[in-house]
């Protein structure tokens, strides 16, 4: 089966008139359907240059990029804007949901913009699924303002998953949590992953990488590392862990 | 394009603020009312000088003696009474479409009845003239063409002369005396108010005009001669065989006319001229005050698409074109001011109602005025609009997500 993402040599430059910022100097990379990819490196390693390509928010200054056998590099900029629509789903660090704004009208929010909308209650009905998935159905008219910071990240994958993705990019999605709340993201991303949805992630935390499949470590514009993770965390491991810890500590109850 | 969804999300985003979306509407709240209420007061004006020229009669044609030329001298209007008896009976003659000739004398004269005076004016008619002014009569009839031609002692009364000198018994069969000769009332008008230039129309008296030449002008010249055409259209064809006429009995060119035809609409244009010039003058005025109500629009506007950089690069993100965005801040900026536009509307309305009200003004609330100030309203959204919604359009997603 064709990969979901192709990148072949990409290179990126940003040019400020003076200086030459080569931020990505010709990474190749391939994405088979069902992977869940961690994009690791310091600050100015690339890494979020290389986000930005894949999200089709950028294109790459030289090489291709195929996303689902569509060349990327040829599109204008409306083009580009359907196909985030269509096949990529976006999840940020700092959530990014529109205030005063309800959770479901925020998950809505790209099929206002697609091109096949349905009648309000389907929306409706695709929304509400889409929250069911992250477990906030019981919030769907909730503001983000009354959302705790793991709520609204989940809020945030909902609407990232709401046009059935083929890829689903998240900038440092466990940025602004806590660990037991990042874990509990991580946590809905494996779920989302053993149902066959393709993820690619951008982290600078170890632990947090652990739970993807493969990591990639990107210095300087170039791939230094592409591994296969051995022994994954769990995310449901590792919350029960911390649930008995804090039990122990008398934090929580025990029930 | 998607007009339907992007409506739904401009909805959203004006819901989202509401106290401000009502602010910055208030500008064009108060520019469209004061345009509706201007123009209603404008109107109203217009409407109740229209009012009073529509009281000169229907298709009224007016022939004035005088401007007459002796010797390189040039007198004004009325200089001269040129206009004979038997101009008015010639015109009646000969010329086609007349449906009413009234010809006329006038004097201001003291009268007597009742042991009350009142000095008034005194009209000599012709027995069409009411029916060419269309002025019904409350009480009694009209002098007849006998009377005219009698030169019968018959008087035709104004409301405010029965207000004078009949306060308190039925004037019809009384006798009134103008310079020492006794008339007999045989009508009284209705009540007519006051004429374009503001005087009285119903302090007089009308009499047969040979009466009144006979006994109270002792004149053999008429001032004026009324006519009327049979319909509007024939208004200039009556017009031009009158004119032809009268040279030809008074031996006139163009240029030694010693009379004058003025037909009403010439007449109506005078008068209404100086109201339109205050209506436009009003809407004018009013009209500043939705361009800057229109300013104030696009100064939010702005400020909102800085404020909302962010949530354009997430729109951005999952998949908003450019033309989606401008058509969002396009359309938010156009129900702004169409809301505005529909609320100023009311606001108008009531407030030409109040001003009405409180000045005994008469006030004419028109449609066009209403639908053109809603569209114009419309368009100030629009335009003013544009600018910030084009911004908007042309962030760059990625700009615009890291944008704080």
């Amino acid at each position: 089966m064709a990969p979901v993402v192709q990148l072949k040599d990409i290179h990126k430059i940003y040019d400020s008139g003076e200086v030459q910022v080569h931020a990505v100097r010709g990474i190749s990379l391939e994405l088979q359907k069902g992977e869940f990819m961690a994009i690791m490196g310091a600050s100015g390693s690339g890494k979020s240059t290389l986000m930005n390509t894949l999200g089709c928010l950028d294109r790459p200054t030289k090489g291709t990029y195929l996303l689902d056998n569509v060349d990327v590099g040829r599109l204008d900029r409306n083009q580009l804007a359907d196909l985030r629509n269509e096949k990529l789903g976006f999840v940020f660090q700092g959530f990014n949901l529109l205030a005063r704004t309800t959770a479901l009208e925020n998950v809505e929010l790209p099929m206002l913009y697609g091109r096949h909308r349905g009648s309000t209650a389907q929306l409706r009905a695709r929304a509400m699924h889409c929250l069911d998935i992250v477990g906030l159905s019981d919030r769907a008219d909730h503001f983000p303002s009354q959302l705790s910071g793991g709520q609204q990240q989940r809020v945030a994958i909902a609407r990232a998953l709401v046009n059935e993705p083929q890829v689903l990019l998240a900038d440092e999605p466990t940025g602004n949590l806590d660990s037991k709340t990042s874990i509990e993201v991580m946590g809905v991303f494996q779920k989302l992953n053993e149902q066959g949805i393709t993820i690619v992630m951008v982290t600078h935390e170890l632990d947090i990488a652990h739970y993807c499949k493969r990591n990639l470590i990107v210095r300087d514009g170039r791939v230094v590392n592409d591994m296969q993770v051995a022994n994954r965390s769990i995310a449901e491991r590792e919350l029960a862990k911390i649930l008995q810890a804090e039990a122990a500590a008398k934090l929580t109850g025990t029930d | 394009m998607r007009i339907g969804s992007t409506v739904t999300v401009s909805l959203r985003a004006l819901r989202r603020n509401t106290m401000r979306s009502i602010l910055t509407a208030l500008g064009i709240i108060i520019g469209v009312g004061a345009v509706i209420a201007m123009v209603s007061i404008g109107n109203g004006a217009k409407s109740t000088v229209e009012a009073q020229i529509a009281s000169l009669g229907q298709n009224v044609l007016l022939i004035f003696s005088g401007s007459f030329n002796q010797g390189g001298a040039r007198s004004g209007a009325f200089g001269a009474g040129t206009l004979t008896p038997d101009d008015a009976e010639a015109i009646a003659r000969e010329v086609s479409h007349v449906a009413g000739v009234s010809p006329e004398v006038r004097s201001g004269a003291q009268v007597l009845a009742n042991g009350l005076n009142w000095s008034t004016q005194i009209l000599g008619e012709g027995a069409d003239y009411l029916g060419i002014r269309q002025w019904p009569l409350s009480a009694g009839a009209m002098f007849t063409e006998q009377d005219t031609k009698s030169v019968g002692k018959v008087a035709i009364i104004g409301q405010t002369i029965v207000k004078q000198l009949f306060p308190d018994d039925d004037p019809i069969g009384q006798t009134l005396r103008i310079r020492n000769q006794p008339f007999r009332v045989i009508g009284v008008l209705q009540a007519k108010g006051l004429s374009v230039q503001g005087s009285d129309q119903d302090d007089i008296v009308i009499i047969p005009y040979t009466s009144a030449m006979k006994r109270v002008t002792r004149q053999t010249m008429l001032r004026s001669i009324n006519v009327q055409a049979a319909t509007p259209d024939t208004i200039d064809d009556v017009q031009a065989e009158i004119t032809a006429l009268l040279r030809q009995r008074h031996r006139t060119t163009e240029q030694t006319d010693d009379f004058t035809v003025r037909n009403q609409q010439e007449i109506a244009a005078a008068a209404t001229a100086t109201s339109q010039t205050l209506t436009l003058l009003l809407a004018a005025i009013a009209g500043v005050s939705l361009v800057v109500g229109g300013i104030g629009i696009m100064n939010i506007m702005l400020v909102s698409v800085t404020e909302r950089t962010r949530e354009i690069g997430i729109r951005m993100a999952v998949g908003a074109h450019g033309s989606d965005v401008l058509l969002q801040f396009l359309i938010e900026a156009v129900i702004l001011s169409s809301m505005g536009g529909i609320m100023g509307i009311l606001l108008g309305i009531g407030s030409s109602q109040l001003i009405s009200k409180l000045n005994n003004w008469p006030v004419l609330v028109s449609t066009t005025s209403v639908i053109v100030a809603f569209v114009f309203s419309a368009a100030v959204g629009m335009f003013f609009g544009f600018y910030p919604a084009r911004k908007a359009a042309q962030l760059d997603p990625i700009d615009a997500l890291r944008y704080e």
